[in-house]
């Protein structure tokens, strides 16, 4: 395959979110914070979260990380800025499931933005915790223990 | 010498594949080891033709499974050079070894106030068995530190180890620094303040000719399947007397001398610390394992395994934006080789070399402590083994420059 093959994984658009990552920063006025490890590697994801109404007002993340990872945050936070805490959780679900290889109808996976790009890491099975790491985040710190 | 070796690669069945249409390069060996099918073919023979549970059976089977099984035990005292086959205990692994030794030795022989004294160097498993035997008996676990250039720090040493010291417990090969410690010198240390001495052989073993008996170390840890052995099976050596002292580990079936209702007393070493149905293919597969490592000779691997590094270690320093962690002199550094690209994770690149074919691992390696001290969180790891030629040697290098293409860095 060669590197050829990278080219599945690494699309333009998540070097991109790695190389200018949004929302990598620190909040003034968090209401959640977590902070998850990636126990194979090592790698850190701290997640803060301002919510106002059951709303996300505002997200951020700081941390270290792999190309996946960081794009994946990066992603993330784009896609579930504004949002409320039922749809952001929904969204977190469609994302697990699409790196597993679940189906899902395009309509869903249109919801996650530019994050629906990386259902590619579903062909690099080491390589799927690094992608969901920063959305199992998101899920503790609403609140949602399951799983 | 070369030739011979390349003979030996069609001994290993599994190196011959393609993965992600590439041919196979295996620079994982510091993880596990590849199995020759002269072992593999011992433990179809163990299960076809002789399976039986040792030492309970009257019958033939029982008594040729518990032959074969003391002859495993035999080979490995040789092995190592131990002076009689009773200080050579069957395990699990390098990890059930230690544990072994800090759950009983240490156990008995660790009060309040006294030191364990072990490297920042150490893998996880010669490290979080102390760093809980400290906590449990309130003793002090200290670290020996590591120079500059990654070797075990001998001035520290002097330092750290004193007469309150009771154990000292290093890694003769280091995981990830692929550094030989001095465990002679770091024994006598040890043996002048009445310390006893313990090593990780998990590195050591598979690569060298190791003598416990020159060494003096009072235990000494390995793993079978870092040295072409099957998994599930390891090996603690200890000095008889130390042995003999110490309380059983587990408690069961076999390890027993006479067993009443409310009391019972145990058997001889080795025997003492093998409670339950061992793993005993697992041990004969071992054996097999050491008569296939004698026949090439381990001074013959070493040197072998040498000139791989000569080769390899200047061409990856010569890469841009690479560092290598560990001594940059390959008449310090053994086959396992840690570096970090500058712009690129450890696991971006090692699944950028996996689509060449190349298998490293990319992690913490179970030294999260020296991941701190050498401020990094991961690295990637190549580490090779007598079955790896120069050309393999090679493609890790041209698939490095490949992943810098790629990644533009
Ligand atoms: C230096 C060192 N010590 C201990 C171990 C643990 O060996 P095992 O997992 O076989 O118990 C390893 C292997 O990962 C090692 O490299």
């Amino acid at each position: 395959m060669s590197l050829m093959g990278l080219n599945n994984l690494y699309r333009e658009v998540i070097l991109d979110h790695s190389e200018h990552p949004h929302h990598k920063r620190r909040l003034a006025n968090a209401t959640q914070t977590i902070t998850l490890k990636n126990p194979t590697c090592g790698d850190v994801i701290n997640l803060e979260i301002e919510l106002d109404n059951n709303r996300i007002k505002d997200i951020g993340f700081t941390g270290e990380g792999c190309t996946i990872s960081q794009s994946s945050s990066s992603m993330m936070t784009d896609a579930v800025l504004g949002k409320s805490v039922v749809e952001s959780l929904e969204m977190a679900q469609i994302f697990s499931d699409m790196v597993m290889g679940q189906k899902h109808p395009q309509a869903d996976l249109d919801k996650l933005g530019d994050a629906a790009i990386l259902s590619s890491v579903m062909k690099f099975p080491a390589r799927i915790k690094c992608a969901t790491l920063c959305w199992w985040a998101l899920r503790k710190s609403l609140g949602d223990e399951e799983r | 010498m070369d030739s011979k070796f390349q003979k030996i690669r069609n001994d290993f069945p599994i190196l011959n594949q393609k993965v992600n249409d590439e041919s196979l390069v295996y620079l994982d060996n510091a993880a596990t080891s590849q199995k020759p099918q002269q072992v593999i073919d011992a433990l179809i023979n163990y299960y076809q033709n002789d399976n039986a549970n040792t030492r309970r059976s009257v019958h033939t089977l029982g008594e040729r499974a518990t032959e074969e099984f003391e002859a495993a035990r035999e080979k490995v005292q040789k092995f190592i050079n131990a002076e009689q086959s009773r200080e050579i205990v069957f395990t699990k692994g390098t990890t059930d070894s230690l544990n072994l030794i800090a759950s009983t030795y240490g156990e008995v022989n660790i009060q309040a106030g006294d030191e364990i004294v072990i490297s920042i160097m150490e893998h996880h498993s010669n490290l979080i068995p102390w760093q809980q035997l400290a906590l449990r008996k309130k003793a002090t676990l200290k670290y020996i530190d590591i120079t500059s250039d990654g070797q075990l720090d001998m001035q520290d040493a002097r330092k750290k180890i004193t007469d309150k010291t009771k154990v000292v417990s290093i890694a003769h090969v280091s995981n990830v620094l692929g550094v030989t410690n001095d465990l002679k010198e770091i024994a006598k240390l040890a043996h002048t303040h009445n310390a006893i001495m313990v090593a990780d052989g998990a590195q050591a073993v598979p690569h060298m000719s190791v003598d416990v008996q020159d060494l003096d170390v009072d235990f000494y840890a390995f793993s079978s399947h870092k040295m072409i052995g099957p998994m599930g099976v390891g090996v603690l050596y200890g000095k008889a007397n130390l042995l003999k002292q110490m309380p059983p580990y587990q408690f069961g079936g076999e390890m027993i001398d006479f067993v009443n209702q409310y009391d019972s007393t145990w058997t001889e070493i080795p025997w003492k610390f093998e409670a339950g149905t061992q793993n005993v293919a697992g041990a004969i597969g071992l054996g097999k394992a050491v008569d296939y490592l004698n026949k090439i000779g381990m001074q013959n691997i070493a040197n072998y395994e040498h000139n791989l590094v000569s080769y390899v270690l200047p061409k990856l320093l010569e890469i841009e934006g690479i560092t290598v962690y560990g001594p940059h002199d390959s008449n310090y550094h053994n086959g396992v080789i840690s570096f970090n690209l500058r712009g690129l994770h450890p696991h971006d690149l090692a699944t950028a070399l996996d689509m060449d074919g190349v298998a490293v691992r990319a992690g913490h390696h179970c030294a999260q402590p020296l991941m701190k001290k050498l401020g990094v969180v991961a690295t990637a790891r190549a580490s090779f083994y007598f079955y790896n030629d120069k050309k393999d040697a090679y493609m890790l290098v041209k698939a490095i420059y490949d992943a810098k293409e790629f990644f533009k860095i």
